[in-house]
């Protein structure tokens, strides 16, 4: 009896419920067809990458320099050790301060100051690439009076150091406060507990921070033209134009020879294979490590 | 430590500070007219910005009119529809997009995005839209809609994770209220969780707009870098960030180099407001807490 109560209740609102449901369904049909025209071109630039790379890549190209226009052959290996330099330059100069500066946020800086420059940091890294080209260019090639491997590693380093921080206050903060107080129980300074204790627990949080920070700036290409600005020679000088991987692959791009652009698509799948290499290691490494759950 | 607190400070006052002293010189020749000139003539060194402005601006709506529903669609279907076994690998494979240097989405859309704009996309849009002037003219593919759309497709997994992030922190009990009211699901995401996530949503498209505006690489690569304002999107244009990375390596004579950074400046500039202002927005709905420490 209540059912027929409840279901001579719910008959006037049939028709409208009819156009919920269906909107209902139509919106979850429009979220579905979101998702599969955003991985599309997921799929699409990655399976063309291996398709394109794979042809392309060969022996020669990962131990030649490059060949004259017109001749075939030649290949990238200035240009991937020229970004080698660069990337180990620019992560001496911005992995100190960076760790440093989240060590700071983390521990000391629960304040005023601290928010400003956790506002700074999030500002810094939402600076355009090509601006921080052009303060390395005005800071470090006009004084040099020339291009350098050195000019690019810095602007680098600018980009790295505001993720590093980021990350590094947010793996610091997960550090139980039990630890720290067990340390000045024991009666250790403090800068040694956050050297010993808290840095040390945080260890593989901090370097997930550094790969994911050194991977984003791995394929940056718009700092480096006008400070690095390519080589199609050897150099392992840092104060010398010096190659790298991404600004290889943007000449040889636009360039209009099919052997160029051939070595361009081999480039990029050996520049995107580092990266995912990079963030998966991270991942791997994360996922086995203290701050699994992180 | 707080000395490497500092160096982040000083960091960002050295960018403001090298920028306005390079700038100068042009600054003092044209003044305000720099941004309103129409004009981009190193040989005679008359400098104006307006093309580069406007191509600037324009892909970046154009892209945020493409990423934003589909962004929002796919953060939506992450945390409220999908089963719990996709949604870690769903979230892998948009942040994978993430993960591919601009060069490489350049590289691809030369190659791949304008011939399909060009033989397809492009004729189909001047026969069916037309009309409106905005889809007229020879179907190249390299265009500022090219731009857009490569742009587009680099901005959506930032204002994805942002918008996930930011529906994720929506108290449950909001949700489990709409429910019990007779919501469908569909009604249940839009008053009980998008109507509250509202602000941290918008900042997080204001996020992907600043990441479009400064946004260099791809866009250089298939925007036709030509100083020119055309209404229709087929024609090419130029931004800001693509004439730097053109003319700046090229750039005799002072003049030149000056006018170069201050359109530098002025992207700075932008990029800082836009960037503060979604930082703001997003700090509001997380309360402060590290965007992060939900992914």
């Amino acid at each position: 009896m209540p059912e027929t109560a409840f279901a001579s209740e719910r008959q006037p609102v049939a028709p409208v419920a009819l156009r919920r449901r269906i909107t209902n369904h139509f919106m979850t049909g429009v979220a579905v067809l979101t998702v599969i025209l955003v991985l599309v071109p997921l799929f699409a630039i990655f399976a063309y990458l291996v398709y394109r790379g794979v042809g392309s890549i060969n022996w020669a190209f990962l131990t030649q320099t490059p060949k004259p226009v017109g001749e075939a052959g030649g290949g990238m290996a200035n240009a991937i050790v020229g970004s080698g330099v660069i990337l180990a330059l620019a992560s001496v100069l911005g992995v100190p301060i960076g760790v440093g500066a989240g060590i700071y946020l983390a521990e000391f800086g629960r304040n005023r100051f601290g928010d400003i420059i956790r506002f700074t940091a999030d500002v810094l890294n939402g600076v355009p690439s090509i601006v921080i080209g052009i303060v390395a260019y005005s800071m470090v090639v006009l004084t040099q009076k020339h291009f350098s491997a050195l000019a690019g590693g810095f602007a680098l380093a600018i980009m790295m150091i505001p993720t590093i921080t980021r990350t590094t206050e947010e793996m610091l903060l997960l550090v139980p406060q039990a630890l720290r107080e067990a340390a000045y129980g024991l009666g250790v300074p403090r800068w040694r507990t956050t050297i010993s204790i808290t840095l040390r627990t945080a260890t593989s949080g901090v370097i997930t921070g550094i790969m994911l920070a050194f991977a984003r700036v791995a394929g940056e290409t718009a700092p480096l033209l006008f400070t690095a600005f390519g080589n199609q020679f050897w150099n392992l000088r840092t104060d010398q134009p010096t190659a790298a991987l991404p600004l290889q692959i943007f000449t040889y791009a636009i360039s209009p020879y099919d052997e160029w652009h051939k070595q361009a698509w081999a480039g990029a799948l050996v520049l995107i294979i580092l990266i995912v290499t990079a963030v998966a290691a991270v991942r791997f490494a994360v996922r086995r490590g203290t701050f699994g759950a992180a | 430590m707080l000395l490497c607190g500092l160096a982040v400070l000083a960091t960002l006052g050295l960018i403001v500070y090298q920028l306005v002293l390079r700038s100068g010189l042009s600054w003092h020749a044209f003044g305000f007219k720099f941004f309103v000139g129409h004009d981009w003539d190193p040989v005679n060194e008359q400098f104006g910005a307006m093309p580069f402005i406007y191509g600037t601006l324009v892909s970046s709506l154009l892209a945020l009119l493409i990423a934003v529903p589909l962004a929002i669609g796919v953060a939506v279907f992450t945390t409220e529809m999908c089963p719990a076994v996709l949604r870690g690998p769903l979230s892998f494979f948009v942040e994978l997009l993430a993960a591919i240097p601009s060069v490489v989405y350049g590289l691809w859309a030369i190659f791949v995005l304008v011939p399909i704009l060009s033989t397809y996309v492009e004729p189909f849009l001047s026969r069916t839209l037309g009309w409106t002037g905005l889809f007229v003219g020879p179907p190249y593919g390299i265009s500022m809609l090219a731009a857009g759309i490569i742009l587009a497709i680099m901005i959506i997994p930032i204002i994805s994770s942002i918008t996930r992030e930011v529906l994720m922190v929506v108290p449950q009990h909001q949700r489990e209220a709409a429910l019990a009211l007779g919501a469908t699901r569909w009604e249940m995401i839009r008053v009980g969780v998008l109507r509250n996530a509202r602000a941290g949503i918008m900042g997080g498209i204001i996020l992907g707009l600043g990441r479009a505006l400064g946004e260099t690489m791809a866009v250089t690569m298939v925007i036709g870098n030509r100083p020119e304002i055309a209404k229709s999107l087929f024609a090419p244009g130029y931004t800001m960030a693509s004439v730097l990375a053109n003319e700046f390596s090229e750039a005799t004579g002072n003049v030149y180099l000056s006018a170069l950074i201050e359109i530098g400046l002025a992207l700075f500039l932008v990029t800082i407001v836009v960037n503060a202002l979604a930082r703001l927005l997003v700090w509001t709905v997380t309360r402060g807490q590290p965007a992060r420490a939900h992914a």
